[in-house]
């Protein structure tokens, strides 16, 4: 049996491979390939070394601007839904009646696409702000916590069932030893149940980070970056710049490429920073 | 022996499994590629060669399309597929989808600056038969000896009016002006009396403003960045060609001083002023709601061009009588600006994939022969796409019916200059786009007009730089 499944096995791997491959592998190192060079069509292009990468801080600032606003919702939107979905966990675990309900509930708006999602929070946001004149697009601190309650309401009841998965895997044993030796409440939380969810903190805090970092669909759907790109996050900007103007389809490909550097780099170092709290149970 | 079975049947079933993944993983592709309108014609049947695949441009008249392509089918034989791209996406949807291996055979561009980046893939036209057809041939995209892009539809743009509307404001007792019809506003002074002693009746008139939102979210800012400002560049590049081509001009035009700005925040600071939507809340509004309370009678007027007849009829409650539906120019207080028409020209450039097969372009060819020349394909023309086709086989009696292309051809027939479409010579997206933005930014009140310009005379600069000269 080992044998033949040795035998076997690249046969049994390949579909996969292949579908990783043309998918994946393919459109990757194409990409790389790609910021290099100048072109309209992908199968059609021209190398010039780094002049996209020069081009993406001299022609203008865009990208510094959309980083940096990246940068700031990240912070705040990583912050807010983890703090909130971890107090939802430890609501619905604390046997509260209509549990599974509730968290049906707070877990629903995760099953919606990011455009639509992005156009009813428009439709609300905007109706909201009527009574004062003004839309999403009148200042740009209106579409940042616009895009800030957008995430959070979506992400919020995801974070909340993995927290929920991570409070439940806590032995009893635990919480009533330290019932017994007189611990508070507060004391329990944070020398018990904290350590105990560090992997669960772990998980949330990375898709959390990748999520708002990477976030794009919402982007374009609730404000498209209105007034004036002020509100352009860097997928909506690498966006921008690829279709913008013809011959800048390379450097919204350097752009993409400067992306992934950064969010790679910011996905392991979050990573090693929280594995090394995790403890055993 | 039981052994070498066992195997030959796994290698079987394994085999079995991986061609049923690719072939779903094909037929996947397939599907999305031709998901956005046009119902994916069954790919069976019909040989290779002979298919047309036709990316559209026009998302308001997409199911026209789907119609045209089953009576083409039914009559050559030839597979038509005509995918649509939505709203705003066209360039974004051609650059994929020329990169497959079934790429569009025909898609179209928008004027010199559209050429400029396609150049690679445009089939030089000048030897085809729907060239021979073209009435005025100043009107193609050329380059050197070769033809490259077919205009297949003029059309105009100005001040749509409800005359209903003016009509019941000219009949009030106590209008202040001394007019008697719409039909005697010359220029932008008289226009803007009539429009505010309106605004100031508004309730007499049952309407919530004379003008209709200016729209001004995301992809709905083309009306203003765009159309309104073809006027004052209309004018500057004018006056600097002397008798020369005013598109030529725009296009070797380095720089601007935007010398009439003055003119484009007149008739703008008019919309907004005289809306029916206050300008803090325009971000929200699209080009579909602007038309919608045109149609609904809740304004008097809308800018925009012949092609919105279609959004207008089609919006349920339309209170709008073919009849009531008039142009006006666009008047922003120039000089002379009486014997100034509507703004009259194309940014629809049919191309050929100069990339296909010799059998497939020629499928192309023949297609749109069909469609602008044989009698049942100009029975579309003129009747359901209601194109102004600038093509010699239409007769006067096929001209479109729709009440505004027939405003269109009036005007154009009247002793009125007509304004030429400018903005084909705009430098890039990312030029209007920055207008746009400026322009919304300055109906929120949070830039001066004099930060507008100053942004426009910029971005021209740096994007005519950035994107090489198209002339």
């Amino acid at each position: 049996m080992q044998k033949s499944l040795r035998k076997y096995f690249p046969l049994f791997v390949l579909p996969t491979l292949a579908a990783f491959g043309i998918a994946f592998l393919v459109p990757f190192f194409m990409g790389l390939y790609l910021s290099f060079t100048r072109f309209t069509v992908v199968t059609d292009a021209r190398f010039v070394g780094l002049e996209n990468y020069v081009e993406i801080f001299t022609s203008n600032a865009d990208f510094l601007r959309a980083l940096w606003f990246t940068v700031r919702f990240t912070v705040v939107s990583v912050v807010t839904i983890n703090l909130l979905g971890f107090l939802l966990a430890l609501l619905l675990t604390s046997g509260i009646p209509g549990t599974n309900l509730f968290r049906t509930v707070f877990f629903m708006p995760n099953l919606i696409g990011g455009i639509v999602l992005g156009y009813i929070w428009q439709l609300i946001l905007n109706g909201a702000l009527y009574p004062f004149g003004v839309t999403l697009t009148s200042n740009a601190r209106y579409g940042f916590w616009g895009l800030v309650v957008l995430m959070n309401w979506q992400l919020t009841g995801y974070m909340m069932i993995i927290y929920i998965a991570g409070l439940q895997n806590i032995p009893d044993e635990l919480s009533e030893a330290a019932n017994i030796d007189g611990a508070t409440g507060l004391q329990r939380l944070w020398h018990i149940t904290l350590p105990m969810v560090m992997p669960s903190i772990t998980i949330c805090t990375f898709l959390t980070l990748t999520n708002s970092f990477k976030l794009f669909d919402q982007n374009l759907a609730l404000t498209s970056g209105a007034p004036s790109k002020q509100t352009a996050m860097l997928a909506l900007d690498i966006y921008n710049t690829f279709y913008g103007k013809p011959g800048f389809e390379g450097v919204g490909q350097a752009k993409a490429v400067l992306f992934f550097l950064m969010v790679g780099l910011i996905a392991f170092l979050q990573l090693l920073l929280t594995r090394r709290k995790e403890v055993e149970g | 022996m039981l052994v070498p079975m066992k195997h030959a049947s796994r290698v079987l079933l394994s085999a079995l499994l991986l061609a049923g993944l690719l072939a779903s993983c094909g037929r996947g592709g397939g599907d999305s590629s031709s998901s956005s309108s046009a119902g994916s014609p069954a790919s069976s049947g019909g040989t290779k060669g002979a298919s047309v695949y036709y990316l559209n441009f026009k998302p308001e008249i997409a199911s026209v399309y789907e119609e045209i392509a089953k009576e083409y089918e039914a009559e050559t034989g030839v597979r038509l597929q005509v995918v649509t791209a939505a709203s705003g996406t066209y360039e974004q949807t051609l650059k994929s989808e020329i990169a497959k291996a079934d790429a569009p055979t025909i898609f179209q561009i928008n004027g010199p600056v559209g050429y400029e980046a396609w150049k690679d893939y445009c089939l030089d036209l000048s030897g085809s038969e729907l060239y021979s057809h073209l009435t005025d041939k100043s009107l193609a995209v050329t380059s050197g000896d070769g033809v490259y892009g077919i205009p297949y539809v003029v059309e105009g743009y100005g001040i749509i009016y409800n005359n209903e509307i003016m009509d019941r404001y000219f009949a009030l007792p106590d209008k202040a002006v001394s007019i008697e019809s719409a039909k005697e506003i010359h220029g932008f002074p008289m226009l803007r009396e009539v429009v505010e002693d309106m605004t100031a009746k508004k309730e007499a008139l049952g309407i919530d403003g004379v003008f209709a939102s200016t729209s001004m979210s995301a992809g709905n800012q083309w009306r203003w960045q765009t159309h309104l400002a073809n006027l004052p560049l209309y004018y500057e590049f004018r006056e600097s060609a002397g008798e020369g081509d005013v598109i030529l001009e725009g296009l070797s035009a380095q720089e601007i001083a935007f010398t009439y700005a003055e003119n484009f925040q007149n008739l703008f600071d008019l919309y907004l002023q005289n809306s029916t939507t206050a300008p803090g809340l325009l971000g929200g509004k699209s080009v579909a709601d602007s038309m919608a309370e045109f149609a609904l009678g809740r304004c008097a007027m809308v800018q925009n061009g012949n092609w919105a007849w279609s959004e207008i009829s089609g919006v349920e409650g339309n209170t709008v009588g073919e009849e009531d539906i008039k142009f006006m120019p666009l008047y922003t207080g120039m000089e002379g600006e009486e014997a100034q028409g509507l703004c009259i020209g194309t940014e629809n450039y049919l191309a050929v994939n100069a990339k296909a097969s010799p059998e497939q372009q020629k499928a192309a060819l023949d297609f749109l022969t069909w469609l602008f020349t044989s009698s049942k394909g100009k029975s579309y023309v003129s009747g359901p796409l209601g194109f102004i086709a600038p093509f010699d086989t239409f007769s006067d009696e096929e001209k479109p019916a729709d009440p505004l292309a027939r405003e269109v051809l009036d005007w154009m027939e009247r002793d009125v200059q007509s304004v030429v479409w400018t903005f084909a010579a705009f430098p890039s997206e990312d030029f209007k786009n920055d207008f746009g933005d400026a322009l919304l930014e300055y109906a929120q009140g949070s830039k001066t007009f004099d930060e507008v310009k100053e942004i426009v005379v910029r971005s021209w600069k740096s994007e005519r730089e950035k994107t090489g000269a198209a002339a």
